[in-house]
């Protein structure tokens, strides 16, 4: 058993129990946008949990009212922790920014 | 601090960006009123102390400094610094890679020792973990980490095998989910008998060394090598779960029993070892008898599980026998067959369960059957409740009450034991 003695007391050598993770690497954020007047927010209901779709529906009367000029739109994913391509293409294609509902 | 603010940022961290453009509401949108999600985007961000459409709207329109990507080293040494004993068991409880009892401390003898359980080489890789199924990342690792595990547990160098098994097959035993998931695993063939294991008398129980500690290995293995099992960051379960102190692990009294075991009904031959982990292990209801009214009672323990997390049939050997020849249940098959047919509810109510909510019904809307023809079904139209492949029985005990239990799980894979001898 790999040891020391110090005067400290007796110590000792151990393994760490801990796996391998995979390597980080850095990924940069979409450009902010200078206002969101006028533009497109598309409104996605994550459908992780039941009630974010009633959230959006909120959020996007709030806008309605406060800031007439931003288009809305509100789409749900189409299941909960999977890709969606088809609301993806969507979304790149036509919107300005997206909110995206996690969480329960 | 709010339940989610960690987990972003551990989250958002290992994807290599800092801090993503977020906002914050008070709590869970899930049966709030129209009125109360209202008072949440006219109210406070929680995190950011300031007003939420604020934050909101902030973020969105933040311009980026430069600093949003983030790459860090997270190499893991094999050895660590050496200290004392106390300090050791401090440090590994502090770092969360312990479940908070006393551990054996992985020294390298002790570690080498535990190695000649098996023939694999201890720089092997073994496979992958991740805390949940879905968006984390899945971290690696090899033979001696598993063996490190297993000292930590206890365990000896024949249980080697079995911990190995369990490790290899990709069922973490601390799954992170809101729900609380457990996990359980069930030992058949030869190698129960050859390291002693109990499928007897109290088998489930505290009372076997074998037992005891594979199942310990079972958690401490997946905890420290999926990348972490720790509150808030790794692992959200609401209500935490008590069947993770030692995952439920025992062996299937296939001696005693009047049918197949469950290993050979999933394929394997009689002489094969094999473990089976089993998923969502949440409640266990037990009953005492094969009574008049069994299949009413059994029926009722069924329709009070949550449709999505199978149900395993936990039954002693002398409550098997009486299932197997006085109700004629000659094989497990039919007895399945059985449950699956009678556990039946009204549609509505079936919906009416978080589970099928939250993943049948998004494949219902995009016509996956049979869950379509569920959304189009008159609400009081019965259904049965599970997939009949989510349900599967084991017979353990040591009979002394004809004792049968339900717990919540579904046996997600069986696994070799002897590929890891």
């Amino acid at each position: 058993m790999a040891s020391t003695t110090t005067s400290g007391g007796h110590r000792l050598v151990v393994h760490d129990p801990r796996g391998y993770p995979p390597k980080v690497e850095g990924k940069v954020l979409a450009r902010g946008l200078p206002s969101l007047e006028g533009r497109t927010v598309y409104l996605v209901d994550g459908r992780f949990g039941n009630g974010a779709d009633a959230f959006m529906e909120q959020l996007q009367a709030w806008l309605r009212e406060r800031m007439p000029s931003v288009r809305t739109r509100l789409v749900r994913w189409r299941e909960p922790f999977a890709d969606d391509p088809d609301t993806s293409r969507e979304i790149r294609a036509h919107a300005d920014a997206v909110i995206f509902g996690v969480g329960i | 601090m709010h339940a989610f603010r960690r987990l972003v940022d551990s989250a958002t961290r290992v994807r290599g960006v800092r801090r993503v453009r977020q906002a914050f509401i008070p709590g869970s949108p899930t049966g709030k009123t129209a009125g109360e999600l209202r008072a949440y985007i006219e109210g406070q961000d929680p995190v950011a102390g300031r007003p939420f459409t604020e934050v909101l709207i902030g973020e969105l329109t933040r311009s980026l400094d430069g600093r949003e990507a983030v790459a860090f080293d997270r190499s893991v040494p094999r050895l660590l610094e050496a200290d004392t004993e106390e300090n050791l068991q401090r440090l590994f409880m502090e770092r969360h890679w312990t479940d908070f009892l006393p551990i054996v401390l992985p020294t390298e003898a002790r570690v080498e020792e535990m190695l000649r359980g098996t023939s694999h080489a201890p720089d092997e890789v073994v496979g992958h973990l991740a805390p949940t199924f879905y968006g984390r990342e899945a971290w690696e690792f090899t033979v001696e980490k598993v063996a490190v595990n297993a000292v930590m547990a206890g365990a000896r160098p024949e249980y080697l095998p079995v911990i190995l098994a369990l490790a290899a097959s990709g069922v973490t035993a601390r799954q992170s989910s809101v729900s609380s998931i457990g996990t359980g695993a069930i030992v058949n063939g030869p190698i129960r008998r050859e390291i002693g294991m109990n499928a007897g008398i109290g088998a489930l129980g505290p009372y076997n060394h074998a037992n005891a500690t594979i199942g310990r290995a079972y958690g401490l293995l997946s905890q420290n090598l999926q990348g972490g099992s720790v509150p808030g960051e790794t692992y959200v379960g609401s209500l935490g779960n008590n069947f993770s102190y030692n995952n439920m692990t025992f062996a299937e009294n296939e001696e005693a029993s009047p049918w197949r075991p469950l290993h050979v009904r999933r394929g394997y031959e009689p002489d094969q070892s094999t473990v089976t982990p089993f998923l969502h292990l949440r409640n266990y209801l037990v009953t005492f008898g094969v009574r008049r009214s069994w299949r009413e009672k059994l029926k009722e323990m069924l329709r009070a599980q949550n449709p999505t997390s199978g149900a395993l049939l936990i039954v002693d050997p002398s409550a098997a026998r009486i299932l197997a020849e006085r109700e004629g249940f000659a094989t497990p098959e039919s007895l399945l067959d059985w449950m699956h047919s009678s556990a039946r509810m009204e549609v509505g109510r079936w919906w009416d369960h978080w589970g099928t909510e939250q993943f049948l019904k998004p494949l219902a809307e995009q016509g996956i059957e049979p869950w379509a023809g569920r959304l189009r079904a008159d609400p009081g139209e019965e259904v049965t409740i599970f997939p009949r492949e989510q349900l599967e029985l084991v017979v353990v005990g040591g009979e002394t009450n004809p004792a049968y239990a339900l717990a919540s799980g579904r046996c997600e894979r069986t696994v070799s034991v002897d590929a890891w001898r």
